[in-house]
């Protein structure tokens, strides 16, 4: 049973967990407990018998009872799952690191495996020198660590034309958070010597889809990260292993995974990925390009369609992400009516520029249906929109950058659903 | 030009106190790339037609090699099969709801299809085009849209300066002027609004993947080995080996013709006998010449689906490994017709 509430998926199991739980809390309250817990009046197998050694597991996975927190794929979107795209599942994280074993995954071609020591990293174009590094060349460079966001340009997509998928891990799961280090774009371009004509990068992947983008010298000379490793290891395959270019703020679709080529030149190349997929068509039919960075975006993770309440009213804890390709997340306000009332959340820790931020919002749910929203700001000012503001300058037809206000109506039974309000 | 020397400049400056390392030196690392290596990564095809080499491709050509290498996918007139990209059609629906993008419709440079098809395509099986098969691929997809008659020749020198339709559909994100200005902008606290309304419910479209069809957490029905002997190990390989194969070709209960045939039986099966299934004159003339699917032909086939069957429609590069190719044959075995 507590599986299923934690699945959130299973509407049956959830009415009747519901009904047990919520029964037992207006009964009791946190006044008392009627009976003795046998979990604490029974002696348990954990704490008579013994458990697992310490040569039992040399690289540890999630327990069993988190067996639901995975990454999930939404069959009908694509044509296949080698060109494909999943969902972090943040419905069920807390803190602001993505594990990389959840942390979504996007391929052209499939997730390839390339060895450290078949690896090769080109420069060329206008540069002094065209270079060829090694793995272990890259090691020897200076290097630094940062956290950044990495989110498809896709997120919340599909909400465009209407209010979609039940779940944040659908509507807002193409994002992940992580610590990345390796070596800057900078360094590494300073080493070959770019021309002075020089103001394009393209940068290329080593897999079939050989997915390329150009990047303005602007940005390649900024901040961009060849990471090597996340979260404190190796990168994952499906990230990317062993070596990734990481574009803070920006798309990500530039992020390219198994990077095996920087071209310098003097133009952008136009690619695929920046003509005909990622530029935006607004309602005249006319298509934006070059739509590289994030706007501000926030959306409450939980409770949502997979997290319903399950404790009935009292104290609920609300929190959720916030994040922008242009700076620090400054603020964070949440609503629980639609949006007649503003309240300001409280941000995990101060915000960090071009990386995922964690709010709360602490609430006494009164056990009456809400409609509940957040609504981020960054360091700049920029506010993010509602939906209707989007749909003004961009009309419906844009699939990319969809940085709305989203909405969950949560239901007196303390079930959620997606939603769309005045 | 000074503009941009000056923003290096800066942004040197800035990097150096704050950033990384400062580095005044190269640190001599990595080694000077060699032209004939340079030449072997270096396919990309600009707008201005930088890239394209040599070689020319004609419709009917171009018909002939679509047909066997990418109608699988994107259907013989390029119309596109279940959720694969249209390349053909949409032209002055971009402004209709749901508009189709194809090459004739939306792409703005025809330079990309070529690079695209060139270094991408096909799905499975990159690389592997010649210049004048691409040539002639894009010629096809031009005739496709009706922007070509079908005496058309493409070349190097026609190829960069042919217009699309969609050309000058595109501009400069805008939003910076366009967008920022109204969204930055102190919001309203209390008393925002008097009303509100449920306007739209997800559930009424009720498309969320569920546990029961789409579930990555549910252990999967594991197939009943067929055979005594069959190796639990080799199969659970095959299984691993089959995701391959998996976005074309279905096993299992319930499994339906995809982009490929349904492989239920396929151990043992004369060769092209689903019912159904559209083959290729080259499978289909091979199963009435009595080919049937032992696990000899099946690993010959795997190894190298073009040289074992010239000219059949399946678009995948093979299986290289024998092992592989002996855990997807012990895989397959375990699903009877």
């Amino acid at each position: 049973m507590s599986d299923d509430i934690a699945k959130g998926t299973t509407r049956r199991g959830f009415l009747s967990a519901t009904a047990a739980a919520g029964g037992a809390l207006v009964a009791a309250g946190a006044a008392g407990a009627a009976t003795p817990d046998p979990l604490i009046m029974e002696k348990q197998p954990w704490a008579t018998g013994l458990g697992d050694g310490v040569d039992a597991v040399p690289y540890g996975m999630p327990i069993k009872f988190e067996s639901h927190v995975v990454r999930r794929n939404v069959s009908w979107l694509t044509a296949d799952v080698i060109s494909s795209i999943n969902f972090t599942p943040i419905h069920a994280l807390d803190g602001t690191i993505t594990p990389q074993g959840c942390a979504f995954e996007r391929h052209h071609s499939g997730a390839i495996e390339l060895s450290k020591d078949d690896y090769r990293l080109m420069i060329n174009g206008l540069v002094e020198t065209p270079l060829v590094f090694t793995y272990a060349d890259l090691e020897r460079f200076p290097r630094v660590t940062h956290t950044y966001f990495c989110e498809c340009a896709a997120n919340t997509g599909m909400e465009w034309a209407g209010s979609q998928l039940n779940g944040s891990q659908f509507t807002h799961g193409m994002i992940h958070n992580m610590e990345y280090t390796g070596v800057t774009l900078r360094t590494l371009l300073q080493e070959a010597g770019v021309k002075p004509e020089g103001k394009w990068v393209f940068v290329e992947g080593s897999d079939a889809s050989s997915n390329g983008r150009s990047i303005p010298i602007e940005k390649a000379l900024n901040d961009c990260l060849i990471a090597f490793k996340a979260n404190g290891e190796a990168l994952r395959k499906e990230h990317g292993y062993p070596v990734r270019l990481v574009v803070p703020g920006w798309e990500g679709n530039m992020w390219v995974k198994w990077l095996r080529r920087i071209e310098v030149g003097d133009a952008p190349w136009e690619q695929r990925e920046e003509t005909s997929k990622y530029t935006d068509t607004m309602a005249d039919g006319t298509s934006r390009k070059w739509t590289w960075v994030m706007d501000a975006k926030s959306v409450i993770t939980a409770p949502s369609p997979q997290v319903p309440i399950t404790h009935g009213p009292g104290p609920v804890v609300i929190t959720g992400l916030a994040w922008s390709g242009r700076g620090a997340i400054k603020r964070v306000d949440v609503t629980v009516d639609g949006g007649k009332t503003w309240h300001e959340a409280r941000l995990a820790s101060p915000g960090q520029p071009m990386a995922l931020t964690r709010f709360y919002f602490d609430h006494v749910w009164d056990g009456t249906e809400m409609l509940l929203q957040s609504r981020a700001i960054d360091e700049t000012g920029y506010v993010q929109p509602t939906k209707a503001q989007l749909r003004e300058v961009r009309g419906v037809n844009s699939v990319y950058h969809n940085n709305c206000i989203q909405t969950w109506w949560v239901k007196a039974s303390g079930e959620a659903e997606n939603v769309e309000i005045s | 030009m000074s503009k941009f020397r000056d923003l290096v400049i800066g942004t040197a400056i800035a990097s150096s106190l704050l950033v990384t390392p400062a580095l005044a030196e190269k640190l001599g690392l990595g080694r000077p790339a060699l032209p004939e290596e340079v030449a072997a990564w270096d396919h990309d095809v600009r707008p201005d037609g930088l890239g394209l080499p040599e070689g020319s491709g004609d419709v009917l050509t171009g018909e002939e090699v679509f047909s066997e290498k990418c109608a699988v996918c994107h259907g013989e007139f390029a119309e596109g099969v279940d959720n694969w990209p249209k390349l053909a059609g949409g032209i002055g629906t971009l402004d209709h709801d749901d508009p189709l993008k194809t090459v004739g419709s939306y792409w703005p440079h025809l330079t990309t299809a070529w690079d695209y098809i060139h270094r991408s395509m096909p799905f499975g099986n990159a690389q592997s085009l010649t210049p004048d098969e691409v040539y002639a691929i894009v010629a096809y997809i031009l005739y496709s849209n009706d922007l070509v008659d079908e005496d058309f020749v493409l070349t190097r020198e026609n190829l960069a300066t042919f217009e699309l339709p969609n050309a000058g559909g595109f501009f400069v994100d805008d939003r910076d002027t366009v967008e920022l200005p109204k969204f930055s902008v102190e919001p309203c606290m209390t008393n925002c609004k008097e009303t509100v309304e449920i306007t739209m419910r997800a559930a009424v479209l009720d498309v969320t993947p569920f546990d029961a069809t789409d579930d990555a957490a549910a252990p999967a029905a594991e197939p009943a080995p067929a055979v005594a002997a069959a190796d639990p190990e080799l199969i659970a390989a095959g299984k691993k080996v089959f995701k391959k194969c998996a976005s074309c070709h279905k096993v299992g209960e319930g499994a339906k013709n995809g982009t490929g045939p349904l492989l239920n039986g396929i151990v043992g099966r004369a060769t092209a006998s689903v019912k159904g299934f559209k083959y290729s004159k080259a499978m289909a003339d091979a199963g009435a010449g009595g080919l049937v699917w032992t696990e000899e032909a099946l690993a010959a086939y795997l190894a190298d689906p073009k040289g074992y069957l010239p000219k059949n429609k399946m678009s995948f590069a093979g299986l290289k490994k024998d092992e592989e190719r002996k855990a997807v044959i012990a895989y397959l075995a375990t699903f009877g017709g």
